[in-house]
C-alpha cells in the first residue's frame, strides 16, 4: 500500500512535466502575435524586439522551456501583461474564490445524487427509479449558462430574492461565508454547478449499485438472511471504489472552475479568469492558470487513486 | 429406518414454480413432491435446466418474487415456507435453513474479509459481540479444516484458492448450526483431487451436526458417494425417486437407466459411450405427456397422451413410467457404479 502510494507520487512527475510542456507551448499554438497585441500599431521593428528581448522571446524554445520551467517550479509564474500583477497572485485569490462554491457544489450533488442514486438502484424499472433518472438527464441536458440566466430571471429579476452576480456589496476581499447578506451571493452559483456532477453522479451510483445486486454474492447475502437494507449496504460497499472515482473527476473539472457558470454570475473564480485571460490575449496568465489547475487536476486524482485502494481490496498494488 | 417413521424435517408437496415474463411463461418445476429425514441426504439429479437448482432456491424464497409464481406446500422444520413473511423468512434464511452455491469464486462478498462475512451471519441470527462472533468463526473455519485460520479469517475471497473458498463458505452456511443445508453443485466448480476432499468433509459435518442436506448434482459419482436417497429430475418433474442403491444399480425410467450409461464406469477403452438421442425440452410450452418420451426408445403410444403416474418399482423406490419392467429387462448385469 505504502509503496504503491509512493510509486504512484512518483508517477505524477512525468505527468506534471507534460502539462508544463503543453502550458508552455500555448504560446506558439495560440493564433496570433502577444508582443503585436502590447505594441501599437505604428511601432517599429526596433521596438518589436526590444520588447521580444524584454521578455526572452528571442532566444530559443528549448531555452525559453527551461527558464520558463525553473520560474515555475520556483512559483514564478510571471506577470500578467494587462494588469502587471504577479500570475500566482491572481490564481491564488480566483482559487480561493472557486474552491468553495466548487466543493460545496460537489459534496451537495454527491450526497443527493447517492441518495437517488441507491433509490433508484434498488427500484429498477419503477416509478422513482424513472424520476430520478429522469433529474439525472435533466441535471445532465440542461446547459450551465442556460441554467444560470434562468436562475437570474426568476430569483433576482421576479422574486428579487437573490442577487444576481458579484460577490457581495463590497466585492469578493470582504467576502464572509458566515453572513447572509454576503454568502447569498453564492447560492446561485452553486445550484448551476451543482446540476451536472448530480446527473452524472447519480447515474453512476445507479449503474454501479444495480450492477452490485444483481451479482452472485446477493443471493449469499439473502441467503444468511440479512435484510434488504444490510443487503444495499453491501452493494454499495463494493460500487464505492466506482462512484469515489467519479467523485474524484467531477471535482477535479469544478475546481478548474466553469466558466460559463462563473461568468454568468460575475464570480471571481478560476473561469472567470481563465475567461479574462483568454479575452485579452494574457499569454502568461493563461499559461500560470492552467498550469496551476492541471496540476490540481493531476493531484485530485492522485489522492481518489490512494483512496480507491485502501476502499477496495481487490486493488492490490504493492 | 425402524417401523415408526418419525417425521420429516422437510415435506414438499407438489411445488410448482414458474417465472413470468412479457414473453413467456417458464415453467421450471411442475409438481415436485419429496420428503427428508432429519440427518438424511437427499441428491437431486439432473441435467442444467431440469428445475433441480429452480427446487432448491424455492426452499429459500430466493426467486424474484415479482416474477416468480410459487405453488405447492413447502414445510421444513415447523416453518411453513409459502406462509412465512418477508420478515419471519429471513430469520429463517442461515439460521434453520442455509446454502453452499456453485461457484465460490463470486458467492463470497469481494470487499469484506471471510471472518467479517461468517461473523455477520452470527451476529444476524444469533447477536453477541463483534468479537465473540469473530472467535466462533474461527471456529468455524477449524472445523473446516482451512489451515492457518487466524490468517484466513482477515484474507479477502480472492486471496484464497477456490477450495479453500468453498470451505470458508461452508463453514458459513454451518455458521448457525442449520438443520437442512442446500448445497448446489457445491463441488462442480473444483478440482478433482479437492473435489473429493469436500465431499468428505461435508458427510463428515453432516453427520456431526445431524443435519438434513440436499444436495444437487448433475455427477451420478458425487451423487453416489454422498446420497442416502436419490431424486432424477427431468423437466421439472421427478421422475425418478429411491434409495442411491436403488435408483443408481436398478434404475426404473429410461431417463436414469440413459444417464448411467452415458457416464463412464469401467467401460472397455474404446467402447462407445452411449449418449441419450435428442434435447431436453422447452420449458416454455411442455408437450401433454411423458417430457422424456420423445427421446425415449421404451415409448410407446399412450406414454404421450398423459402424464405417467408414479408407479412402485421396489420397497421406498418410485419411478413415473409406464415400462419399467421393459427397462429393468435392460439394465446391465454389472454393479459396479
Amino acid at each position: 500500500m505504502w509503496l504503491y502510494a509512493a510509486r504512484r507520487l512518483l508517477m505524477t512527475i512525468p505527468i506534471g512535466l507534460g502539462v508544463t510542456v503543453i502550458c508552455f507551448a500555448l504560446i506558439y499554438l495560440a493564433p496570433g502575435d502577444p508582443v503585436q497585441s502590447l505594441l501599437p500599431p505604428d511601432a517599429t521593428a526596433k521596438d518589436v524586439a526590444e520588447l521580444k528581448h524584454a521578455y526572452g522571446l528571442d532566444k530559443p524554445i528549448p531555452v525559453q522551456y527551461l527558464i520558463w520551467l525553473g520560474h515555475a517550479l520556483t512559483g514564478n509564474l510571471g506577470r500578467s501583461i494587462q494588469t502587471n500583477q504577479p500570475v500566482l497572485d491572481e490564481v491564488t485569490r480566483a482559487l480561493a474564490n472557486t474552491i468553495p462554491i466548487a466543493v460545496i457544489s460537489v459534496i451537495l450533488a454527491f450526497v443527493i445524487a447517492l441518495g437517488l442514486g441507491i433509490l433508484a438502484a434498488t427500484r429498477v424499472g419503477g416509478i422513482l427509479d424513472r424520476l430520478a433518472t429522469g433529474v439525472a438527464v435533466l441535471g445532465i441536458s440542461v446547459p450551465q449558462f442556460w441554467l444560470g440566466v434562468i436562475l437570474v430571471i426568476a430569483f433576482a429579476v421576479e422574486l428579487g430574492w437573490l442577487p444576481a452576480t458579484g460577490m457581495g456589496s463590497s466585492g469578493s476581499e470582504h467576502f464572509s461565508w458566515f453572513k447572509w447578506s454576503e454568502a447569498k451571493y453564492a447560492v446561485m452559483p452553486i445550484i448551476a454547478l451543482t446540476m451536472t456532477p448530480l446527473g452524472i453522479l447519480m447515474r453512476t451510483t445507479r449503474s454501479s449499485i444495480a450492477e452490485m445486486l444483481a451479482l452472485d454474492f446477493i443471493q449469499t447475502l439473502r441467503a444468511k438472511g440479512l435484510s434488504n437494507a444490510a443487503i444495499v449496504i453491501h452493494a454499495i460497499r463494493n460500487a464505492l471504489p466506482q462512484i469515489l472515482a467519479m467523485f474524484g473527476l467531477q471535482l477535479g473539472y469544478l475546481i478548474g472552475g466553469s466558466i460559463l457558470v462563473e461568468t454568468v454570475f460575475t464570480w471571481p473564480g478560476t473561469g472567470f479568469l481563465l475567461n479574462k485571460a483568454i479575452l485579452t490575449r494574457d499569454i502568461p496568465l493563461l499559461q500560470g492558470t492552467i498550469l496551476v489547475l492541471a496540476m490540481a487536476f493531476v493531484l485530485i486524482n492522485l489522492v481518489v487513486d490512494l483512496l480507491q485502494t485502501a476502499v477496495d481490496p481487490r486493488i492490490k498494488r504493492a | 429406518m425402524g417401523a415408526m417413521a418419525p417425521r420429516p424435517l422437510v415435506e414438499v408437496r407438489d411445488l410448482q414454480v414458474s417465472f413470468v415474463s412479457r414473453e413467456a411463461t417458464v415453467s421450471a418445476v411442475n409438481g415436485v413432491s419429496f420428503t427428508v429425514m432429519p440427518g438424511e441426504v437427499l441428491c437431486i439429479i439432473g441435467e442444467s435446466g431440469s428445475g433441480k437448482t429452480v427446487t432448491m432456491r424455492s426452499l429459500l424464497r430466493l426467486h424474484p418474487p415479482r416474477r416468480t409464481v410459487i405453488r405447492g406446500h413447502m414445510r421444513v422444520g415447523d416453518h411453513d415456507i409459502l406462509a412465512l413473511s418477508e420478515r419471519a423468512m429471513n430469520q429463517v434464511r442461515g439460521a434453520v435453513i442455509s446454502m453452499v452455491f456453485q461457484e465460490p469464486m463470486t458467492a463470497l462478498d469481494p470487499v469484506y474479509t471471510i471472518g467479517d462475512q461468517i461473523a455477520e451471519t452470527v451476529i444476524r441470527h444469533e447477536g453477541g459481540s463483534r468479537r465473540a462472533a469473530m472467535a466462533r468463526a474461527l471456529e468455524l473455519l477449524n472445523l473446516v479444516k482451512v489451515p492457518s485460520p487466524e490468517r484466513r479469517l482477515r484474507a479477502y475471497p480472492h486471496e484464497l484458492s477456490g477450495g479453500l473458498r468453498q470451505r470458508a463458505m461452508i463453514a458459513l452456511a454451518l455458521s448457525c448450526r442449520p438443520s437442512l443445508l442446500l448445497a448446489d453443485e457445491p463441488t462442480t466448480a473444483l478440482d478433482a483431487t479437492v473435489q473429493i476432499q469436500v465431499l468428505i468433509m461435508l458427510r463428515r459435518l453432516q453427520e456431526e451436526f445431524g443435519m438434513g442436506v440436499i444436495f444437487v448434482t448433475h455427477d451420478l459419482g458425487v451423487a453416489a458417494q454422498i446420497a442416502d436417497k436419490v431424486a432424477v429430475m427431468y423437466a421439472g418433474r421427478i421422475i425418478e425417486y429411491g434409495s442411491v442403491a436403488d435408483v443408481l444399480l436398478r434404475p426404473a425410467h429410461p431417463y436414469t437407466l440413459g444417464l448411467l450409461s452415458s457416464t463412464v464406469h469401467g467401460q472397455t477403452r474404446d467402447a462407445e459411450i452411449e449418449a441419450i438421442p435428442g434435447s431436453p425440452p422447452d420449458l416454455r410450452a411442455l408437450p401433454p405427456g411423458c417430457s422424456f418420451a420423445p427421446r425415449c426408445r421404451f415409448a410407446v403410444p399412450p406414454c404421450t397422451a398423459a402424464f405417467p403416474p408414479t408407479a412402485l418399482a421396489g420397497l421406498d423406490h418410485a419411478a413415473s413410467c409406464l415400462q419399467i419392467e421393459a427397462v429393468r429387462g435392460a439394465v446391465p448385469a454389472h454393479a459396479d457404479a
